[in-house]
């Protein structure tokens, strides 16, 4: 069978068994095999694509090619880690009563059918129904924010439902703009979203509904992505929601909003020759990077201070995208790429650690390294990594976006070296404090799976020390195509 | 005054009867009229996009407007019927702006989207470009409805009707986006609206009321 149809169907037909059977004993295996088979599959795909170049499927309804390719393979790996992870978290959580056999039921049938919405994105061809896809995976998750049924994390859900929803009605109808600029010039053919087709005549769309739509399209998709001033349900839904739910939104979420925002900035690029998309993602990156540097500092609850890390570095990469050219694009990409696995490590550890001291507030999570040296380690490192210190990957990507804006837009240099500044300060005191010191928590009756991880950390680690030469060559390729 | 066509007026029509109906559900306090108010809404759009379908011979537009009237005019009111008799709550609307003040910001904005769109509308070339900004009126104007709102149930009817808003935009500009896609955020939004349906009771077991002021409490110390 053909391995895309496998990768999209595996994580829709498991979605809707574990709807049935999701709350029995062996359903996390059954959530685990389902993910295995997913990455495998897009793994199989990856190797097809840099064999054979890109190509279609369903006629010109999906479109792969080495930008998507590469974020599927990691939106699948980190699908797979996760749902590894959360098998002994969950059944902590329901031990300690916080959660119903029917809540993990729609735990794992969401975050199944939740992957497939996000393969759904990065996959189609039509950007209608990219937009259709981005919705469906805000309402797969929106359940999952409010699975604790906390007053706190219903209002957390409701927060994430309405501004996303109104920032994809944005997008939508930056969508239908889009349209009516594409329809002009292909016309009134049911081809005029899909992208194939448009990048083919981008010079020609019509140049002001072009910057309306991509004006649109930004502040949209941007809200998902989590750029200032529509972010303020990020942290809250990161906060409230359970562990591997903040996982891979943080990790996973945010990027497929961002290569919807690059897909239509290939679009306005070819329309408008100025550098005016590139701009506006620059003011906007800058603008969300200050601010949530700012806010870290104030951050008392690890979750929320962590996703506000992810703002931080959402702003980073849409500055990168935003500067443009093969450098920048490429380094955006490696960025992209380090603060998913990192990220998602970082909330495995953060999970395991509120699960041992059952608390989300910072000053009362003590002396991690007595209770589980693993589980203290791996929050250290991951905070090492994140923050960008050499060796890890992080700092590659780092150290490229800001030698780039040194060399072509220098004003901006010290703004984001305040910015990272003030994040390092804010974060490193804390988890300081947090691993080292005494401490007082009790045993889990589930041994925690710290392999995730490691295996992430051990991933950005020897990104960080040694790219291989195919994988450059597949980044290029991808930052080229972005233009 | 012969020039415009009997079915440019009628679309003309319908687009300010839409339009009418946003500021009304602005101005409306009471719960039951407000989803009355965005049944008619949605039963107008429907009429609207007939009158381009016929007049245009599009054939996926019959299927838009078909799908426009059982989703927007008759299946979401009906769910939120039951859902206001279900969750019995019969309580005014509070606005946090008082209403004038709020007719007056509506009509602000409805100047302000009349101007963005006009530089578009006079590039395209549909039958009923001439309701783009009336389109892009009704969309903001219920998002301000989402904003100055502090009840649940008419956040998501400024949330549908902004949807409706949408729909207009796509059917004056460039006679309706491809069926496939069509279909799609048609779906989103049932889905959408049964999840906020399930979101009400969760809200109501939790708080025992829909004010979301009581969903205040997360903030960045």
């Amino acid at each position: 069978m053909d391995t895309f149809v496998l990768m999209l169907a595996i994580p829709l037909v498991s979605g809707m068994l574990l709807t049935v059977v999701g709350e029995r004993e062996w359903a996390p295996n059954l959530n685990i095999v389902a993910s295995l088979g997913t990455f495998l599959s897009s793994a199989l795909l990856t190797g097809e694509i840099i064999a054979d170049g890109p190509r279609m499927a369903f006629g010109e309804m999906f479109f792969i090619d080495s930008l998507n390719v590469f974020l599927v393979t990691l939106t699948a790996f980190v699908g797979l880690t996760t749902s590894i992870f959360s098998g002994p978290y969950m059944k902590n959580e329901q031990e300690h009563g916080r959660l119903t056999k029917g809540r993990m039921r729609l735990y794992k049938s969401m975050f199944q059918l939740f992957m497939f919405t996000m393969l759904a994105a990065l996959t189609t061809n039509n950007l209608g129904i990219l937009w259709v896809a981005m919705e469906a995976a805000t309402l797969t998750t929106v359940l999952l924010v409010s699975l604790y049924r906390t007053p706190a994390s219903l209002e957390a859900a409701w927060k994430y439902f309405i501004l996303c929803g109104v920032g994809i009605a944005q997008a939508l109808f930056g969508t239908i703009l889009l349209y009516f600029a594409a329809e002009r010039v292909l016309g009134e053919t049911g081809n005029a979203l899909l992208w194939t087709r448009l990048v083919d005549v981008k010079g020609q769309l019509e140049p002001t509904v072009m910057a309306l739509a991509f004006i649109f399209l930004l502040v949209g998709y941007g809200t998902k992505v989590g750029l200032a001033p529509l972010h303020n349900w990020l942290p809250d839904a990161h906060a409230e929601g359970p562990t591997p739910v903040s996982a891979v939104l943080s990790g996973l979420l945010l990027n497929v909003a961002l290569y919807a925002i690059l897909r239509c900035k290939v679009l306005a690029d070819g329309a408008l020759p100025g550098g005016f998309a590139g701009n506006l993602m620059m003011g906007f990156g800058l603008l969300t990077l200050v601010m949530a540097a700012f806010f870290l500092s104030r951050q008392k609850d690890i979750k929320r201070m962590f996703a506000y890390s992810s703002i931080e570095h959402m702003g980073l990469i849409t500055f990168a995208f935003g500067m443009g050219g093969v450098v920048a694009n490429f380094a955006g990409l490696l960025h992209m790429t380090m603060h998913s696995l990192t990220k998602s490590a970082i909330f495995f550890a953060v999970g395991h650690a509120t699960q041992k001291t059952g608390t989300q507030i910072m000053e009362n999570i003590r002396g991690l390294l007595r209770i589980n040296p693993v589980i203290g380690w791996g929050l250290m490192l991951g905070t090492l990594a994140i923050l960008g210190m050499p060796p890890f990957g992080v700092f590659a990507s780092e150290f490229m976006i800001l030698t780039h804006a040194m060399k072509h837009h220098p004003w901006a240099t010290p703004v984001l070296l305040l910015a990272l500044g003030v994040a390092f300060a804010s974060i490193f005191g804390r988890v300081q404090s947090m691993v080292f010191g005494e401490t007082h928590a009790k045993r889990l009756p589930h041994a925690p799976a710290i392999t995730p991880v490691f295996l992430h950390l051990a991933i950005v680690l020897a990104l960080g020390l040694y790219i291989p030469p195919y994988l450059t060559r597949w980044f290029h390729e991808a930052a080229k195509m972005i233009g | 005054m012969s020039s415009v066509p009997l079915s440019a007026q009628l679309i003309n029509l319908f687009a300010s009867v839409i339009l009418l109906m946003a500021f009304a559900m602005l101005a409306q306090r009471r719960v039951l009229p407000l989803i009355n108010l965005f049944a008619i809404q949605g039963a107008v759009l429907a009429a609207s996009t007939g009158v381009v379908a016929v007049t245009t011979h599009q054939a996926h537009l019959y299927w838009s407007a078909g799908l426009t009237l059982a989703l927007k005019a008759l299946l979401l009111p009906w769910i939120l019927h039951r859902l206001v008799r279900r969750l019995n709550v019969k309580w005014d609307v509070e606005s946090l702006i008082n209403i004038p003040t709020t007719m007056i910001v509506g009509i602000v904005l409805v100047v302000v989207a009349f101007n963005v769109a006009l530089p578009i509308s006079q590039l395209s070339s549909t039958i009923s470009r001439g309701t783009l900004g009336i389109a892009l009126a009704s969309v903001m104007l219920a998002f301000l409805m989402m904003i100055t709102r502090s009840k649940a149930i008419p956040q998501v009817v400024g949330f549908l009707a902004m949807e409706n808003g949408l729909f207009l935009a796509a059917t004056s500009a460039t006679y309706g986006m491809p069926m496939v896609v069509e279909l799609g955020i048609a779906l989103d939004v049932l889905v959408g609206a049964i999840i906020l349906g399930v979101f009400f009771f969760q809200i109501r077991e939790q708080f025992d009321s829909l004010d979301i002021r009581h969903l205040e409490r997360l903030k960045d110390s």
